[in-house]
């Protein structure tokens, strides 16, 4: 194989040997990815239901602080979003440390998001089948979480799926903040050796295949709730 | 004397500024069927849904065997709204049949019947099931127990829905166009299942466009017009001659339409 000649230092000679001698540490940065993924995705999820039960069945004052909120943390970038609460925090008196930092920032992020989710869900329940709950007496929670949450997730689960996507991506923007996940590990192991190319990709063909496996679950989701799948009236 | 299961006085309800009810006052008696018609946009339905406490009015009372449901009204006419707890308690002497059916999709025939058994009245599953049923067996839809709504016809659909209120042994049935959004030979299913709860002698209320089922199930006729109550009284003393130029105007179209249906 011709091997490139960068100039800067020594030859590039990223191989899977070498891969194969750094694996330990790759796992590692692999598991403290999906560890940070899993508790921001169901974090953001819970915080994003909160929100949305809130803003419908909430005083109209707290509506329209929860959508201020959501619009402005859908409107900035994450990236932004973390670094001002990682480097600003601690002005506030809010010291996190990186790992931390990173979980609360991309669960308050992927909330807003969540959020919207749910109240579209909500909405797309017609009006009667929560007036018959009412009228058979189910109670306010009763009907969220007999009536409105098993209807709804067969209809936000596409959009669910999604969301978890795009965070398990964002996760790659706490490297900036020094949590040593995946993508700050191995393009530290890339720039060690001048490999870069390779580094990033092995990096997206680590993110790539944890995506299928999301969306492999969803499929699996989507086939069992599909059994008592409905013709909406 | 006939005991009043429903008394209605004073009822006014608008959506911003239409009224769509205006003063209605209206007696239901305990043991009968009362069918309420007149033409679209008449408050028909609005009526219905203020007896359920889906809408609240804006002004008037409802009482429900003696119990004021929603609101008070004092003799200034001040109105305070009850606590939920007792609006609950009058809300379940009644059940709601909806034109739409309103089936939970996620949920078996058997599943609707027996949810608020369980999560309202909590009653142990096999009880409550055991109870709906005994509901299904009544309307006839035994076997179909297991089924989700989307594979049963809009005729089975709506019979679960009634069978759905029936399981909390309502005292008051309320019937908002239950077989207008049916396919025409459908409609007989439902109306049977009716007519066996009249002859039971079930407190029904029924808006509806089945004029001929109106004439010969209701022991008394509203007809609602432009939110106020035009004419109440027996199918005779409705439909009878000499008859109300309004409601020969009525009845012409109904005619007309039907007429219509037929070239």
């Amino acid at each position: 194989m011709r091997r490139t000649q960068n100039g800067l230092g020594p030859r590039m000679r990223f191989d899977f040997a070498l891969v194969a001698s750094r694996l330990p540490e790759i796992l590692q940065a692999l598991g403290l990815t999906l560890m940070i993924w899993i508790v921001s995705l169901a974090a953001a999820a819970l915080l994003g239901f909160l929100v949305a039960v809130g803003r419908r069945f909430g005083p109209r004052g707290l509506d329209h602080l929860l959508g201020a909120y959501v619009e402005l943390f859908r409107g900035t970038p994450f990236l932004i979003q973390l670094f001002l609460l990682y480097f600003g925090g601690p002005y506030l008196g809010l010291s996190l440390d990186a790992i931390p930092a990173g979980v609360v920032g991309l669960s308050i992020y992927g909330a807003a998001y969540f959020s919207e989710i749910f109240r579209t869900g909500f909405e797309a329940v017609p009006r009667g089948h929560v007036e018959a709950g009412e009228c058979v007496g189910l109670s306010r929670a009763q009907i969220v979480r007999r009536i409105l949450l098993p209807e709804m997730t067969m209809l936000i689960l596409p959009a669910t799926v999604n969301m978890a996507i795009i965070l398990l991506k964002e996760t790659a923007v706490m490297s900036v903040i020094t949590v040593p996940e995946l993508t700050s590990t191995i393009s530290a192991i890339g720039s060690e050796y001048y490999a870069f190319v390779e580094s990033y990709s092995l990096l997206a063909l680590c993110y790539w295949g944890l995506v299928e496996l999301c969306g492999w679950l969803g499929r699996l989701a989507e086939a069992r709730l599909s059994r008592y799948r409905f013709a909406t009236s | 004397m006939t005991e009043h299961a429903i008394v209605v006085r004073r009822l006014s309800k608008r959506f911003g500024h239409t009224e769509v009810l205006h003063d209605i006052d209206l007696d239901i008696k305990q043991g009968e069927a009362t069918c309420v018609i007149g033409p679209s946009g008449s408050g028909k339905s609005t009526l219905l849904r203020c007896l359920a406490f889906l809408e609240e009015a804006n002004a008037g009372t409802i009482d429900v065997y003696g119990k004021p449901l929603g609101f008070s009204e004092d003799a200034a006419g001040r109105r305070a709204r009850l606590d939920p707890a007792s609006i609950r308690a009058v809300r379940s002497q009644i059940g709601m049949v909806f034109q739409q059916f309103n089936l939970w999709p996620h949920m078996t025939a058997l599943g609707n019947v027996s949810e608020a058994l369980k999560t309202v009245r909590g009653v142990p599953r096999a009880e409550a099931e055991e109870r709906a049923m005994i509901q299904l067996r009544k309307i006839g839809l035994e076997d179909r127990a297991g089924h989700y709504p989307a594979q049963l016809s809009g005729g089975q659909q709506q019979r679960v829905a009634i069978a759905r209120a029936l399981a909390l042994e309502p005292k008051i049935m309320l019937f908002d166009e239950a077989t207008a959004s049916l396919d025409p030979e459908l409609t007989g299913e439902v109306l049977n299942v009716m007519r066996a709860l009249a002859a039971d002698g079930m407190t029904m209320v029924i808006v509806t466009h089945e004029i001929g089922f109106a004439a010969s199930i209701g022991r008394r006729i509203v007809f609602l017009d432009k939110g106020r109550v035009l004419l109440a009284g027996t199918a005779q003393e409705v439909f009878g001659k000499p008859r109300n130029p309004r409601i020969d105007q009525f009845l012409d179209t109904y005619l007309d339409r039907g007429a219509a249906m037929l070239i």
